[in-house]
């Protein structure tokens, strides 16, 4: 099978999750986007290590994998303090940050 | 050439190391009483006039070393310290005690010791006396400095220094508006003239290399006539700063704010006789400068006839003295104007008239002591007989600064308009129509201070002032009668080596031109009494169209003069520099704050607060970059 596939594949997942991000308004949806935007960052890296044959693409995808383990453990924190404070999850409630 | 006979001063030795002395105890004195503050309250006006007789006490021995010297060796030269020292120039501080700054020091510790005296009297019930005396003490080591430097930029600092104590001193008083108000002006206008002496220090110090006395003395006859003419029209304008002559005059006649004791100190027999010894101190540079010379001359005609017309108008007893004090001192710049001929009678006429006004006014604050400070001599009359010792003096005076024969005037003013005839017949008629015109005004004022009916306020009971107050009443008294018959024959000759030789007829007999002045005196006189000797004198100024009277009334105007050509236009130029800073700068400044204000509002509308608007601009951003990216591959 010709690799290119998961690439064009990584390119449509990440453009279905930046979409996702920018439209949807609901917290946790936009945090699940933010999630396939990086697995199909892990996609793209994984593939472009099977085409040059190394491995650091491989080994880039656990440090991608790392950092949204800790970016879901801090997300999902706030998204949950905002709902406790304004009972909603809508992000464009959450707006006060400026004049 | 005179130049010729100016003998080089000696150094000093023996009691002249302790000349500086004069200056530093009085200087110390009022640091001290001013440092001391209440602690001092008690023993200052003591401390102070101890302080001034030592400083006249060494006066007077170091003129008697001088009497006992051969002339050559009389100016002595005592070289203190190096000031400092700029680029190729160094500045000395020294003392040069000659004949004649040995004068100056007699009549500015005498008179000083005598005003001091006076002045435990007159001040007795200030609550500010021991300042008063330390601003005295101040007064006195700054003339001192000014007349026994040894150059220019000494006498500067004297000069600056006298010009302080005399703001200090004229308001005195400072609760009274118009006493701060005389003080400032005094300050400002005294400015003018220090401008000019520090134009002229510095045109010295360019042309000679250096500020002493024996340097611009020397280089004077080598100096291009124009750059002469030049010092000599700034050392005029510095004279006429400090001295009071037109037309810089103005000050003087609102100076009579300050306590009498400085007026007669400061402001009529010391201070603002510095411009006459500046210009004979400088008469190496005018004998090589005519215009100058003509300038000065001219300076000092139309100050004795301007000074004598203010002195016939006014009804305050001090500024009568204060418009005669400008007189006298124009008969002086005259005098000093006429070259080596009235050198010496400048400086006699500065003597005497030191003693006799210095009595005069002193003898016009014993009358306002008795007459509740009062001083509009509408409200006098008749206290010859209340004051007898205060009359007997004034008297004195009085006969002297007319010009009564054998009186201390009679000499010194007589020589003076003697010499001013033969230099020019119009200036020596000027001379002696100023003659007539004192004798008129002075007469006037004895008549309405001491003869007449008693035109006494309600509750006035004028009594004779205690003997702090008389006693130097009766000295400068003393003086006024033979500091003429005293000095006549002698000065010349003394005077001659510091100030240049020429000889000139001295006899009893009046020559021509003495008996005229005396006839024009006894016009004045006569004139006098035939206007305010025989009616009574009305309570207020009569109302008059005389353009003459109103004038003198009004102090020649000279307030009115300098406000339209100097003050009203500096206040308009401030004024319209204030209107363009408030709406051309301060607009422009504002405009520009007032655009950032609202670029920055409009640029703040972008912060929507929607997480979505940034993460599409963080995206676009990206995108960009990736595109730059990809196009710089292809490129």
């Amino acid at each position: 099978m010709n690799p290119e596939n998961y690439l064009i594949l990584a390119a449509l997942l990440f453009s279905i999750g930046s979409i996702g991000v920018l439209v949807r308004r609901n917290a946790l949806v936009a945090f699940m986007c933010v999630e396939l935007m990086l697995n199909a960052c892990n996609l793209a890296l994984v593939a472009g290590s099977q085409i040059t044959g190394g491995l650091n693409g491989q080994v880039a995808s656990f440090f991608v994998m790392v950092v949204a383990a800790a970016e879901v453990v801090v997300g999902l924190a706030i998204i949950v303090s905002i709902y406790k404070t304004r009972r909603s999850t809508s992000v464009d409630d959450a707006n006060l940050l400026k004049l | 050439m005179l130049l010729e006979t100016l003998a080089a001063p000696v150094a000093a030795t023996g009691m002249f190391t302790l000349a500086w002395t004069m200056i530093a105890v009085p200087a110390v004195m009022a640091g001290l009483l001013l440092l001391a503050g209440k602690l001092s309250d008690r023993w200052g006006h003591l401390a102070a006039t101890a302080a001034v007789v030592w400083s006249f006490a060494i006066a007077v021995c170091l003129f008697a070393e001088q009497m006992m010297r051969p002339a050559s060796e009389r100016a002595v030269s005592a070289h203190l310290y190096t000031w400092l020292g700029v680029g190729h120039w160094t500045f000395e501080v020294g003392l040069l005690v000659d004949q004649l700054s040995i004068l100056f020091a007699l009549l500015i510790t005498g008179v000083g010791s005598l005003i001091h005296i006076y002045s435990i009297g007159y001040m007795a019930h200030d609550a500010r006396r021991r300042r008063f005396f330390a601003y005295l003490n101040l007064f006195i080591a700054a003339m001192l400095i000014l007349v026994l430097a040894d150059n220019y930029l000494v006498l500067f600092v004297g000069w600056e220094g006298v010009g302080l104590a005399s703001y200090l001193l004229i308001s005195f008083w400072q609760h009274k508006p118009s006493a701060a108000a005389a003080g400032t002006k005094a300050f400002v206008m005294n400015r003018v003239g220090d401008l000019g002496l520090l134009m002229a220090i510095s045109t010295m110090l360019a042309m000679f290399g250096s500020s002493s006395f024996e340097a611009v003395n020397a280089g004077a006859a080598h100096v291009p006539p124009l750059w002469a003419t030049l010092i000599g029209f700034f050392l005029l304008l510095a004279a006429c700063g400090k001295s009071a002559q037109v037309p810089l005059q103005a000050w003087l006649l609102d100076a009579m704010e300050g306590p009498t004791p400085v007026s007669a100190l400061i402001h009529a027999a010391t201070m603002v006789t510095a411009g006459v010894y500046l210009v004979v101190r400088s008469h190496a540079i005018f004998e090589m400068a005519p215009i100058a010379q003509a300038a000065v001359v001219i300076v000092g005609t139309v100050t004795l006839l301007a000074g004598a017309w203010i002195g016939t108008s006014q009804d305050d007893i001090k500024k009568v003295l204060a418009g005669s004090t400008m007189s006298q001192i124009g008969y002086m710049m005259l005098a000093a104007g006429i070259g080596p001929a009235g050198y010496a009678f400048a400086i006699f006429h500065l003597l005497t008239h030191g003693f006799f006004k210095a009595n005069m006014f002193l003898g016009a604050g014993s009358i306002m002591h008795g007459m509740n400070d009062d001083v509009n001599m509408r409200h006098f009359g008749g206290l010859a007989s209340a004051m007898r010792v205060t009359f007997l003096t004034f008297s004195m005076g009085y006969l002297a600064i007319i010009g009564f024969p054998f009186f201390a005037g009679y000499f010194s003013k007589d020589h003076i308009i003697e010499a001013a005839f033969a230099n020019n017949v119009v200036i020596g008629l000027c001379a002696l129509l100023g003659a007539g015109i004192t004798a008129f005004y002075m007469t006037r004022l004895m008549l309405m201070t001491f003869f007449g009916e008693k035109r006494w306020r309600q509750g006035v009971h004028p009594h004779e002032s205690p003997k702090a107050m008389t006693v130097p009443l009766i000295i400068l008294a003393v003086f006024s009668v033979g500091a003429g018959l005293l000095m006549n024959w002698w000065i010349q000759t003394w005077l001659e080596p510091a100030v240049g030789n020429h000889a000139h007829d001295i006899s009893l007999i009046p020559t021509p031109v003495g008996w005229a002045t005396l006839l024009v005196v006894a016009a004045g006189v006569a004139a006098s009494w035939m206007v305010f000797g025989r009616g009574s004198i009305p309570d207020v100024a009569p109302a008059t169209k005389n353009p003459v009277t109103i004038a003198g009334r009004n102090v020649l105007f000279g307030d009115q003069v300098n406000g339209f050509l100097f003050t009203h236009p500096t206040v308009a130029t401030a004024k319209a520099i204030d209107t363009a800073d408030v709406s051309l700068i301060d607009r422009s400044f504002d405009g520009a704050g007032r655009a950032f204000q609202g670029l920055s509002t409009q640029l703040r509308r972008l912060q929507t607060g929607y997480t979505r608007n940034y993460a599409l601009t963080m995206l676009l951003g990206v995108l960009v970059v990736g595109a730059v990216l990809i196009l710089s591959q292809l490129g």
